[in-house]
């Protein structure tokens, strides 16, 4: 018998024989619709990249991000971006907004007709809210989908993982030990430090409890784990409060955020973890649909499930503890957007992961917009307004998870 | 034996899967103690025995899910020796009940399969495409192709987790319990289908059975597995008699002659008595 074993490596773009290694070379490559009706075809020998599609279903297309759907996400951030910008105590006209941000572009010089000092409010007050609203909410959805493909549970969300509460408490310690540290005019750079530390530690303290359990384990027992986690630290962080009551006030104030106050240097301490996060998680869209697959056949098709899953945890709670240093703690989010997405527009990690992204941000710019207007002059905290309409959200993925993930 | 290959290159040797004295240990438990099992290129060779034999450990050393030292060596190089991704191309395996995960059509599904020769970070090529539907077409499967891999029947999906392991393009096929959640009409289906797969494109089948009758029907060679140990391996007829089945399965069996192979008839435990079965005799009412 000719056994011919696959192929050693081939250089990138070389072309490819679909043909399995290891068919033996009998005859001509048949091609075309007399080899399918061949019991067994021997169809393997056509040339992959021209053969034309037959047969029905042969329209399927491979999961990916549709044009539309990039598009629509698109225009969804700009959307969040103008009415983000034109909303407020004193309402903006949209159009107006949308050329003055157009003139932010070097080179565009238009009249918006504002007056200088709605100019200002537009580019120093209103914009780096706006747009650290999106980066917010892009990181929390980002995080939340990541989170949900690496332990492939569609519970998964920075906050109920407990990343949240290790910040919290890290964040507290930190100040705690460091009285001096500035945290409202601009952060330290211990701070978000802290926060990472603290959210990664958290993480890896459920998926440890949750992974306890065994291989059988249920979707629920790693959100049970997170809630344990979550107790403990909040237990700790109260302790360290009230032994240390001087330091309340200015922890309390980071850990509901600074969305109010943002400034353009907030923007630029959030955008360097938003760049590493998005392009790290991005880059692994295709690895978390091999990771669906479970961890075994991962490997067997030439994959390092835990490494990435570790580069990937670090990842998404480094975009977490950016997101909280930068806005306090902002539940559900992670959880809203990329469940919305899945339902809408597929559940390949290829279209959620991208997708959650630009609505996330939309969301969260949208949100904060309700947040300041809805019971103006007051502003609710947004993370009031996420658990709100999360909530009842969650219970609705709770009634069909098992549907959505068998 | 050409081991001294540069990794990389897998020769063309005669021997598919070569294990010499493999040791797995798992928590402490011994679960392989000395293993030796070799498979030759196109050969089908099932590997039986009781609950907890090592029949799955066995094979996910083979297929590289578990460290094995120097013991296993794929086409002439050791597997320790192969890149994770180069390894994907040689060996591909069909677990006992793979994930199904939700909202994935058929394509997608069998497309990961292609991972191997997807650079990492990258993205399917129109090569990669074109494979998977020639796989497809060749399962029967082109009109499942956009349903949701969720919505198949116990049977459909079995052929999909066997596309998705051609796409692959491996030559060897690791199988555990390709069958055991198929009723008896599909499992005849899926293994002839892998038996006529074997023979069209020469591929070496490794597999795990629970219905020793069926893998002695299909398999070139058979091993036993008892406690961590090949107790017995060769043809079906030498493998499956009473008195090894008795002694490792501690199971009260008759062995009749069947047209591919012997059949395994458990009789129940007491009726040692009764009159001696044979082949016509098997659905006789006693009287």
């Amino acid at each position: 018998m000719t056994v011919r074993p696959t192929e050693p490596d081939r250089p990138a773009g070389a072309s490819r024989t679909p043909r399995p290694a290891g068919v033996p070379v009998t005859g001509p490559p048949a091609a075309g619709p007399g080899a399918a009706a061949q019991p067994g075809g021997a169809t393997a020998g056509s040339g992959g990249a021209e053969r034309p599609p037959a047969g029905p279903g042969a329209t399927a297309r491979p999961a990916g991000l549709r044009l539309r759907w990039l598009v629509a996400g698109i225009a969804a951030v700009l959307v969040a971006l103008v009415a983000g910008v034109s909303l407020g105590p004193v309402s903006l006209p949209a159009g107006s907004v949308a050329v003055e941000l157009l003139n932010l572009f070097p080179g565009v010089h238009l009249d918006s007709g504002l007056s200088a000092s709605e100019i200002a409010i537009v580019t120093e007050l209103r914009l780096p809210r706006a747009v650290l609203g999106l980066l917010v909410g892009a990181l929390l959805a980002l995080a939340g989908g990541a989170y949900q493909g690496v332990f492939r549970n569609p519970l998964a969300d920075p906050y109920l993982l407990g990343v949240a509460a290790g910040a919290g408490l890290a964040v507290t310690v930190a100040i705690v030990l460091g009285a001096n540290v500035e945290v409202f005019t601009g952060m330290s750079l211990t701070v978000p430090l802290a926060a990472f530390v603290g959210s990664l530690g958290a993480v890896l303290m459920t998926y440890l409890l949750g992974a306890a359990g065994g291989r059988d384990r249920s979707p629920a027992t790693l959100i049970l784990a997170g809630v344990a986690v979550s107790a403990f630290l909040a237990a700790g962080q109260t302790y360290l409060l009230q032994r240390h009551a001087d330091t309340i006030q200015p922890v309390y104030s980071w850990l509901l955020g600074r969305l109010a106050t943002a400034g353009w240097e907030d923007v630029r301490l959030v955008l360097p973890y938003f760049a590493v996060t998005a392009v790290v998680v991005l880059l692994h869209r295709r690895e978390l649909d091999v990771l669906s697959l479970g961890d075994d056949e991962a490997t067997s098709l030439g994959l390092h499930p835990q490494r990435s899953r570790y580069l990937l945890i670090a990842a998404a709670s480094l975009g977490t503890a950016a997101a909280v240093s930068a806005s306090g703690l902002i539940g559900f989010v992670g959880i809203i957007v990329p469940h919305t997405v899945r339902m809408l527009a597929g559940s390949s990690y290829r279209v959620v992961l991208p997708l959650s992204m630009l609505f996330g941000g939309a969301f969260l710019a949208l949100t904060d917009v309700v947040a300041r207007t809805a019971a103006a002059p007051q502003e609710i905290p947004i993370g009031v307004v996420t658990a709100l309409l999360g909530g009842p959200f969650f219970v609705l993925i709770l009634r069909t998870a098992r549907r959505v993930f068998p | 034996m050409t081991g001294r290959e540069p990794a990389g290159a897998v020769s063309p040797t005669a021997v598919a899967v070569e294990v010499r004295d493999l040791h797995v240990t798992l928590d402490r438990v011994p679960i392989l103690t000395g293993v030796d099992l070799t498979v030759a290129a196109g050969e089908w060779v099932t590997v039986i025995g009781p609950n907890g034999a090592g029949k799955s450990t066995l094979l996910r050393a083979v297929g590289g899910l578990l460290p094995a030292g120097p013991a296993v060596t794929l086409f002439g190089t050791p597997i320790r020796a192969l890149k994770p991704r180069q390894r994907a191309r040689v060996v591909a395996t069909v677990a006992q009940s793979p994930a199904v995960p939700a909202g994935m059509s058929v394509l997608d599904y069998v497309l990961l399969g292609r991972t191997p020769y997807i650079a990492p970070l990258g993205r399917e090529s129109a090569a990669d495409l074109g494979a998977v539907h020639d796989v497809l077409a060749r399962l029967d499967l082109d009109a499942f192709r956009s349903r949701e891999l969720a919505t198949l029947s116990g049977g459909e999906r079995q052929r999909v987790f066997l596309a998705r392991a051609l796409a692959q393009g491996a030559t060897l096929l690791l199988l555990d319990e390709p069958t055991s959640a198929l009723d008896i009409g599909h499992q005849q289906e899926v293994l002839e289908l892998v038996d006529q797969l074997r023979r069209e494109h020469g591929l070496t089948v490794l597999a795990t059975m629970h219905d020793l009758s069926i893998a002695g029907e299909y398999a070139d060679r058979l091993v036993l597995l008892d406690a961590g140990r090949v107790v017995a391996a060769g043809p079906p007829d030498e493998v499956l008699t009473e008195e090894l089945l008795a002694r490792h399965y501690r199971a009260n069996v008759r062995v009749v002659p069947g047209e591919h192979g012997p059949l395994v008839v458990p009789v129940r435990r007491g009726w040692k008595q009764g009159p001696p079965l044979n082949a016509s005799g098997i659905g006789r009412a006693p009287c």
